[in-house]
């Protein structure tokens, strides 16, 4: 691991690793039936410089913005260095959002410049992108075919030489947006300093050797891919491995061909693995069954106290096989992970680091230091984060608060945000949860209002009510997290519910309701509602109009009990 | 039905045991297979083969008819 404590901003971080490592394998992308690309990392660090060239003689200049929208590849990683060596602030975007949500977002943070995968852009320029008139567009893989009106091809080689630019630890170095596609966008801005400190506190805990591999599968737009799938192996000279597709089919074989060593998933797709696990094992004949079941025992009695990951993957070399035979670590995170599948991955010897960790404060203020292991909790905080359990009851449940090297330094162009965010220095993360005796940190419940799927997406109820303004029928609405309403202690099957004001002494209508699933079903799966209550009493206002959802949920809670919820047919 | 949709909804059929007679480009596929979308990145992958291209699983957000999907696989052909 380099030093990262003397160096100013990630610019210069990535230089000195791109130097250091320069004849190691730095990407690796591996389509479905061909490698599409191999660098090291002083082809990484020449192809990354002829971007910082381009973007240059594209005006981009210290400071500006240059967004990103691509799937996992190469050229993400490759785009990100070289607009870092201009002294600009990045801007990941989520290559999944919709074209226009994916505008929304621009016409915000206003980007300079914006590297874009061309099926993306395909979809993207069919809008008016008449707010973006200061934007200058860099397609990726745009065919011949295609002129590309008012865009410039990525691989175009660039009229002049690259200067490189570096930024100070306090400047910002990414702005990444936590929620805000239909609401008020939510811009973190993530300094040189956040990232730095967070990378060094991770390749301390987690170090990755330079034969290791990451396999990147979350979407490195991500803040866990981000950290895990570019900074830290970067910066320890290890290499990153892409694939196009994440199809289930393609992934163990890639894994194997390539001897992956790490990867980060969703708690979603670590459970997806384990119940493929576990099906493999229900087939087997039962004395084969019960060899593998005694081994398992072994293993887990022989790591009790840490993992060995030479020793489990002798003693249970057949299920190592079945990702590739050198996986070490699972990072999971991004939201809540069940300890069912987490103990059973360290039980087979593949242990899982159970982190906890907002965008608004880089990728972790806690994590599991897996000595020993522990799936009920999200671990410690990470070395120089302090956090802070806030008007605790009487169980010791209170609101988590984090203070430390790693909180942003607020919203983009959101003040008043940031300042119901960030107090005196503490980020208040709108979750519950109480230390245990050994000073682990156990989630139970949210306090704010919003949900997070399993699959790691953040849904904001004000972010989708856009999607049902006019509801036929209905004076007036607001979706809740349902658990905002009625706390909860748990941090899964969290559900989005409508209430519903028909006009007065009136009855809701099935016109309504039928007008609710119609647009609820147009929602992406993972935003829709599940229920919905009928609330008589006019919504409480402010000044502005805007409705006082802290005082409507203590009023539906005061009358009302979760029973009362109506499910909502999809 | 061009010729992409017409060699695309004989590859569906088969892959899913349906009758090609009665499937038409304007048809969801996923009623009239009566398939999720694990199992239409299944039928992507075959598709992938045959036309021998490579399409990004994000590409397949929002398609649901046999004509949409043939039109993605021209694209890219």
């Amino acid at each position: 691991m380099l030093t990262l404590d003397r160096l100013q901003c990630l610019g210069e971080a990535l230089r000195d690793a791109m130097v250091t490592y320069k004849s190691n394998i730095a990407l690796i992308e591996a389509d479905r039936k061909r490698e599409s690309a191999r660098l090291t990392y002083r082809e990484v660090r020449a192809e990354a410089l002829r971007i910082t060239a381009l973007l240059q003689q594209y005006q981009v200049r210290p400071g500006d913005r240059c967004a990103i929208l691509m799937s996992n590849q190469s050229k993400w990683l490759i785009s990100a260095a070289g607009a870092l060596w201009t002294g600009a602030t990045l801007v990941p975007l989520d290559y999944k959002l919709t074209a226009p949500e994916q505008l929304a977002l621009m016409l915000h943070c206003q980007p300079r410049a914006l590297i874009i995968e061309y099926p993306v852009w395909r979809k993207l320029r069919e809008l008016d992108l008449s707010g973006l008139a200061q934007t200058n567009i860099l397609v990726t893989e745009a065919p011949d075919s295609d002129t590309l009106p008012a865009a410039v091809r990525w691989e175009t080689s660039p009229g002049q030489a690259p200067e490189e630019v570096d930024g100070q630890r306090d400047d910002v170095a990414c702005v990444v947006y936590s929620s805000g596609t239909g609401g008020t966008p939510k811009g973190c801005q993530l300094t040189h300093q956040n990232y730095l400190a967070q990378a060094q506190v991770l390749g301390r805990m987690y170090p990755m050797a330079e034969s290791d591999r990451y396999f990147s599968i979350l979407p490195t737009n991500h803040a866990i891919d981000f950290m895990c799938g570019f900074l830290v192996p970067f910066l320890m000279g290890a290499a990153v491995v892409h694939q196009r597709t994440l199809r289930p089919q393609f992934l163990g074989p890639t894994m194997k061909k390539y001897e992956v060593s790490h990867m980060a998933l969703v708690p979603m797709l670590l459970k997806t693995l384990e119940s493929r696990i576990r099906d493999a094992l229900d087939e087997l004949p039962s004395a084969q069954r019960q060899v593998i079941d005694t081994l398992i025992k072994v293993n887990d009695y022989a790591t009790r106290r840490e993992p060995n990951h030479a020793l489990s993957s002798r003693i249970l070399k057949p299920l190592h096989d079945r990702f590739g035979g050198r996986l070490k670590y699972i990072f999971c995170g991004g939201a809540f992970v069940d300890r069912g599948p987490a103990e059973f991955f360290y039980r087979i010897g593949i242990p899982v680091a159970i982190g906890y960790g907002l965008t608004e404060a880089g990728t972790v203020l806690t994590v599991n230091d897996l000595k020993p292991f522990r799936g009920d909790t999200v671990g410690k905080p990470v070395q120089g984060t302090q956090i802070e359990i806030r008007h605790p009851n009487e169980e010791g449940v209170g609101e988590v608060w984090a203070k430390g090297p790693t909180v942003m330094k607020g919203y983009l162009d959101e003040p008043e945000l940031t300042n119901d965010a960030i107090i005196d220095g503490w980020l208040r993360t709108g979750d519950l949860g109480q230390f245990d005796p050994s000073g682990h940190l156990k989630l139970r419940g949210r306090a704010k209002n919003m949900i997070v799927t399993e699959g790691g997406k953040n849904i904001y109820p004000e972010d989708i009510e856009a999607a049902f303004d006019g509801l036929a029928g209905c004076e007036e609405f607001a979706v809740f997290a349902a658990n905002y309403i009625w706390p909860a202690a748990t941090m899964t099957g969290e559900q989005l519910t409508a209430v519903l004001r028909p006009a007065a002494g009136e009855a809701i209508t099935s016109e309504c309701l039928d007008d609710l699933r119609i647009r609820n079903g147009r929602l992406a799966d993972f935003k829709r509602v599940t229920s919905y209550i009928v609330w008589s009493e006019e919504f409480p206002r402010t000044a502005s109009l805007k409705v006082k959802r802290n005082v409507l949920s203590r009023h539906i809670a005061e009358a009302m009990t979760r029973d009362s919820l109506k499910e909502l047919a999809q | 039905m061009t010729a992409t949709e017409k060699r695309l909804i004989e590859l569906a059929a088969e892959r899913f045991s349906a009758d090609a007679n009665l499937l038409t480009p304007g048809q969801d596929f996923f009623e009239a297979l009566g398939i999720k979308s694990i199992q239409a990145l299944d039928l992507l992958t075959d598709l992938e083969d045959e036309f021998d291209i490579e399409i990004p699983d994000y590409e397949m957000q929002g398609v649901n008819t046999f004509a949409a999907l043939a039109a993605l696989i021209d694209k890219r052909a």
